[in-house]
């Protein structure tokens, strides 16, 4: 059983706050994912959490042990970084077997369990090799290799695909998560990659300067972004932005964009009052609309400006009133540039946000 | 392709061939007389020997006591390189890692030995050996020379330190590495051809210094090679023959060390340690 418990944890670099106030829980077995631009201060979380760099204050515990200040190496971890990190001058098998060997484990048992890692990660044919005889990813599996021939209460992961090429990557993808599935170790896994940490995380993290703005499971995050900056973040293509201004009609209250009035779903309706007459920010995600060649109710006709077929998807961009978005269809949809469509805008799909601080206006 | 190298690569050996004359016409006058009897040496010295004789170095090694000297040299010359190369790669371990003001002012004033030559503290350090009881012993001469070789071996492996990444220290303690585990089992393997360096820098001066010997030791017993040498050189006559043996044989052990650790500068240890 091992949970790790972030309190409160801040981190300073001279003036600048890299960790701010971040507080978050990894439950037992669960895989969850920093995500975050560079520079976010999701490494130095993960690094506070392995030991590696020490918080300016906070707690964070893992299981029920309070490891704040405690080396690396008191703390039942192990670790995957970005550039491998392998060492060049042991064999594979050396590599593999250097933390069994710091504990001080018997000749038998480190056999038995590099070998037990070497296979789960396909490289029982290389352990004889030097890491300059390997491929980037041959090196990275070895790197894996080398942190789960321990068994520890924890696995960190610091961006382990994002030096290797996007087939490898996409490979290595679905072959760490079914490995991680079959380890039930508590894992916390950073990335920068969006299409990453939605494919393979429990949970997510979204951070930025240094603050988590949404910890949530990933359809949660990308069908319900905390706000503005996440829902720009999370997918491809980002969430399009439209600004509008709320309006009453007839006593129920409108979401006016252009000539176009959006009714957004009743659970709105409290929230809005408070925006009446002002502006919002509509935000919707390029799938979620739905285009028509022929006109319809309740459909807002507009002018395709770019069509982009992308094999799986064609994608169009659109301009509304001042807003310049992009839509997703199926590749058959006929759509040719200059051509007038119809969308139509399901108003369960529409997250409204405040145009200032960027939040939803639903805290969900 | 040849045609294309020529002109400069021409010019360049030339440079290199000439330079190595230089160098090697010296040496190669010393081997041939060191084996010339005694007269021949004077009548023609640049010349073939027209008959081979150990005679010189049976005469050093035995009755000149280079036996004795050849050991003492060895001795101190291996403590001090091992105690150079042991203290200077943990301080420079230390002082790549733990970066603050205090590490900083620390490399400085390493730096600054290596532009203060040692010889200007001579009649200090003479006065500490002596009050310590070391001179006429090979103990006044390690200390001195361990100071001597520690600012070059500190700032050639603190910058070759910096150069290993950070991850393979931090994968290492994650994996439950101590420091010193960190030190001895990941940073000494990567920095072995600095450690070459360090010791081919290092041997030269120490095993061809004269001036500390001549000043620290009167005792036979604790002479080293190059000052017996120097006392083969008299006043009013020299054994000849004796001498160049001598010096020959103490070119030896610094060629040998040389052939060894210069395979080291080729190795290119580091590569595949990360993704470049």
């Amino acid at each position: 059983m091992a949970e790790i418990r972030i309190e409160n944890v801040f981190k300073y670099f001279g003036k600048v706050t890299a960790v701010n106030n971040v507080s978050l829980t990894v439950h037992d077995q669960e895989f969850v994912v920093l995500l975050g631009p560079s520079g976010c201060g999701k490494t130095t979380l993960l690094r506070a959490v392995a030991g590696l760099g020490l918080p300016d204050s906070g707690r964070i515990s893992i299981g029920n042990r309070e490891v704040t200040y405690l080396p690396p190496r008191e703390r039942s971890i192990s670790m995957v970084f970005q550039n491998y990190a392998i060492f060049p001058h042991m064999t594979v098998y050396d590599n593999v077997a250097f933390g069994l060997k710091m504990r001080k484990a018997d000749k038998a048992e480190i056999d038995r369990n590099v070998r037990r890692a070497a296979e789960m990660l396909h490289i029982e044919e290389m352990l004889e090799r030097f890491p300059s005889q390997m491929s980037g990813g041959q090196r990275q599996r070895v790197a894996v290799a080398r942190a789960i021939a321990i068994k520890t209460d924890v696995l960190l992961m610091d961006e382990p695909l994002s030096n290797l090429d996007a087939l490898l990557r996409l490979e290595m993808r679905a072959e760490l998560k079914r490995l991680l599935a079959d380890l039930h170790t508590t894992t916390i896994y950073v990335t920068h990659d969006q299409i990453e940490a939605l494919s393979m995380g429990d949970r997510i993290a979204v951070m930025r300067n240094g603050e988590i703005l949404q910890c949530d499971a990933p359809t949660t995050v990308y069908d319900q972004p905390a706000n503005k900056f996440i829902g720009g973040f999370i997918g491809n293509p980002p969430m399009n932005f439209l600004l509008g201004q709320v309006q009453r009609h007839n006593g129920s209250l409108h979401v006016q964009v252009g000539d176009y009035a959006l009714k957004p779903a009743p659970i709105y309706d409290s929230e809005l009052k408070r925006y009446d007459g002002q502006q919002v920010v509509v935000g919707i995600r390029a799938e979620n609309m739905e285009a028509m060649s022929q006109p319809a109710e309740d459909a807002l006709q507009v002018r395709v400006m770019v069509v982009e077929p992308l094999g799986s998807q064609t994608l169009l961009t659109i301009k509304i009133h001042e807003d310049i978005i992009k839509l997703a269809t199926h590749p058959d949809f006929p759509a040719v540039p200059d051509q007038d469509i119809w969308v139509r805008f399901p108003a369960e799909k529409i997250r409204l946000m405040d145009p200032q601080s960027g939040k939803t206006l639903l805290s969900s | 392709m040849t045609r294309r190298l020529s002109a400069s690569s021409i010019a360049s050996h030339l440079v290199l061939l000439g330079w190595s004359l230089v160098v090697l016409i010296p040496v190669w006058t010393m081997l041939i007389n060191s084996v010339k009897p005694k007269r021949e040496i004077f009548r023609n010295p640049f010349g073939l020997p027209s008959e081979f004789t150990f005679e010189g170095y049976v005469d050093a090694w035995t009755a000149g006591r280079f036996d004795l000297y050849f050991r003492n040299s060895l001795i101190v010359s291996i403590v001090s390189l091992l105690l150079i190369l042991f203290l200077g790669s943990l301080a420079a371990y230390a002082l790549a890692n733990w970066r603050s003001r205090l590490s900083n002012i620390l490399y400085i004033y390493f730096i600054a030995g290596l532009m203060i030559p040692i010889r200007l503290g001579t009649i200090n350090l003479l006065q500490i050996i002596i009050s310590l009881g070391w001179n006429d012993s090979l103990l006044g001469l390690i200390p001195v020379y361990v100071a001597m070789g520690l600012p070059i071996a500190t700032f050639v492996l603190t910058t070759f330190i910096r150069s290993v990444p950070g991850e393979l220290n931090d994968a290492a303690r994650i994996d439950g590495a101590s420091e010193w585990r960190v030190y001895w089992s990941v940073i000494l393997p990567l920095i072995r051809p600095a450690l070459a360096t360090v010791t081919i820098f290092n041997l030269l001066p120490i095993w061809n210094d004269l001036w500390f010997p001549l000043i620290f030791i009167r005792d036979q017993q604790a002479r080293t090679v190059t000052l017996g040498v120097s006392l083969l050189f008299g006043q009013y006559q020299t054994d000849w023959t004796r001498a160049l043996s001598a010096l020959s044989m103490a070119a030896i052990p610094v060629l040998i060390t040389y052939l060894l650790m210069s395979s080291q500068f080729i190795k290119g240890l580091t590569a595949g340690a990360i993704k470049g």
